[in-house]
């Protein structure tokens, strides 16, 4: 019987087409209506800081270079994950991220809690050439990220952000790229407000081991030791 | 069928035709196989099924739990948990950690051993290696030098409090820049301390008196090294940058500041001191 009455649709096109309607408007709604809620159903945490303006550089060249394609960053709620990577990631850990970089395939491991795990001489290594530090490794090389970083637009991508809810304030926008110099700096003048503005725990390092330059590789590997520091949360609810 | 043209029945297959002539071809109206239609259904009831019993539709600011109440997060918790408790009876030997004890019990590392391997392969071996052999900058661990001590324990506080790193307790090994000395004076120098480890090394040279004057201090008199402030001893075989003459005006132009991680936090504490262990092991037998 409901086989006779699609066949009779089938010839009454705008029946079909109210049909069709219908039927993806279910399939839409239900992906999309728990957005609607998503202030109230996903809690930022108190205590996660945005990417420093150098970091949100790395962030940049990483979804250029494709990284994401290759490792995820999100340690999936299962024991061997949570085993190998630390607490299962928790929503609002990426709250800031736009894009968010979860992935859902992964050739290389998972970096969601990458940062203070290797050092950045390690880091650097690998990046120009993964097999000069692990031999079986089927990375490709990145040695064009030792030249020098463009910041010139760094202040209109933190006001971007700031527009989509990231709490970016006007100091950090007019200061981002200053801020990016300094944080590769920790000699310089600057280097105590990148920590004023973006608090404590942001390391101030010249991450590609050269103080003189800021490199692209100084904004990569200040990106890849900040993955999984940013909130406390997910270790505190771990604890629990 | 309502009829807006005479049923035709197809006399090979028995199913109808559309009805349409195309310059005399005519198409079979072929019915969907019943099996996938059963199948559509089956998917339909076990929806239906899926959402009374697990979590499923959204209400707004909550979604409906289904009545078999499972949480992923609290399942992957539960499965860790399962995980360590497996661990236990052997892990919890080595929290705290009565190394010589451990070391004489085969039966315990028959099992800790391969466990430890895997743990290492995970966060030692990116930087030192497989089975830790070491690379440029980064020492080799399967061999009897150390820098700091080679001992279970005082591997695990290395483990536990990383070298320049993080950590509040860090050790700390500064390799300061000699930039200040002439590039005459780090090339002679440099020179002269490739050949410390060949022996070959004159007392009387001048670079000699550079040495006693600037790097004695840490490295000592005889440039054995020091285990207090990692100096590496520069009369052995091991290198970490290099010992020749190249790498080494290099280490003294720009100074060399290794990190290595901190761990605490990272690793339990008892994954440090098995991990401690089977380092030490790795050394025996090497030079």
């Amino acid at each position: 019987m409901p086989l006779r009455l699609h066949y009779n649709l089938e010839k009454l096109s705008m029946g079909l087409v109210v049909g069709i309607i219908v039927a993806a408007s279910i399939g839409g709604i239900v992906e999309i209506a728990p957005l609607f809620t998503i202030d109230e159903t996903v809690a930022v945490p108190e205590d996660l800081r945005p990417h420093t303006p150098l970091e949100l550089a790395g962030r940049e060249i990483y979804m250029r270079e494709g990284c994401y394609a290759c490792h995820s960053q999100m340690i999936r709620s299962l024991a061997d994950e949570i085993d190998r990577y630390g607490p299962y990631s928790r929503a609002g850990e990426s709250a800031f991220d736009h894009p968010m970089l979860w992935g859902s395939k992964r050739t290389g491991p998972d970096l969601a809690r990458v940062g203070g795990k290797y050092t950045d001489a390690w880091h650097v290594r690998h990046l120009i050439d993964p097999r000069a530090v692990v031999p079986a490794s089927i990375m490709p090389s990145y040695p064009w990220l030792t030249r020098p970083l463009e910041t010139g637009l760094l202040g209109e991508q933190l006001a971007t952000l700031a527009r989509l809810g990231v709490p970016y304030d006007a100091d950090m926008v007019g200061q981002a790229a200053a801020d990016a110099l300094s944080q590769s700096r920790p000699d310089s003048a600057g280097a105590p407000d990148v920590q004023a503005r973006y608090g404590e725990g942001v390391a101030l390092r010249a991450f590609d081991g050269d103080p003189s330059r800021l490199t692209e590789m100084d904004a990569v590997v200040a990106y890849l030791q900040s993955l999984g520091t940013l909130t406390n949360v997910a270790h505190a609810e771990a604890r629990q | 069928m309502s009829g807006e043209h005479p049923r035709e029945v197809d006399p090979v297959t028995g199913y109808d035709t559309t009805g349409h002539d195309w310059n005399g071809i005519r198409e079979l109206n072929t019915p969907f196989p019943r099996f996938v239609l059963w199948i559509l259904a089956a998917t339909v009831v076990y929806s239906v099924v899926a959402w009374i019993l697990l979590p499923a539709w959204p209400t707004g600011r909550d979604y409906t739990r289904g009545l078999l109440g499972l949480d992923q997060g609290a399942a992957a918790v539960a499965g860790l948990q399962a995980l360590d408790g497996e661990r236990q009876g052997w892990l919890d030997h080595f929290d705290p950690a009565d190394f010589a004890a451990l070391s004489a019990d085969t039966a315990l590392l028959d099992v800790a051993m391969p466990a430890a391997a895997r743990l290492f392969g995970d966060n030692c071996a990116a930087c030192h290696g497989a089975g830790g052999v070491g690379g440029p900058g980064f020492p080799v661990l399967a061999d009897a030098t150390w820098l700091w001590g080679g001992d279970p324990e005082t591997v695990a506080e290395t483990i536990r409090v990383g070298i320049n790193a993080d950590h509040p307790d860090t050790r700390v090994a500064q390799m300061p820049t000699f930039e200040w000395l002439t590039r005459d004076e780090r090339l002679a120098l440099a020179d002269w301390v490739a050949t410390l480890r060949e022996g070959t090394a004159a007392a009387d040279a001048p670079a000699a008196t550079l040495f006693a004057d600037n790097c004695a201090a840490c490295h000592g008199e005889a440039a054995e090294g020091n285990m207090m402030n990692g100096a590496p001893s520069l009369i052995d075989r091991a290198v970490i940058y290099g010992q020749d003459p190249a790498t080494i005006a290099e280490t003294l132009r720009h100074g060399r500041q290794g990190v290595m991680p901190t761990w605490s936090g990272r690793l339990s504490e008892a994954e440090i001191n098995l991990l401690a262990l089977y380092v030490t092991r790795l050394g025996e037998g090497g030079q």
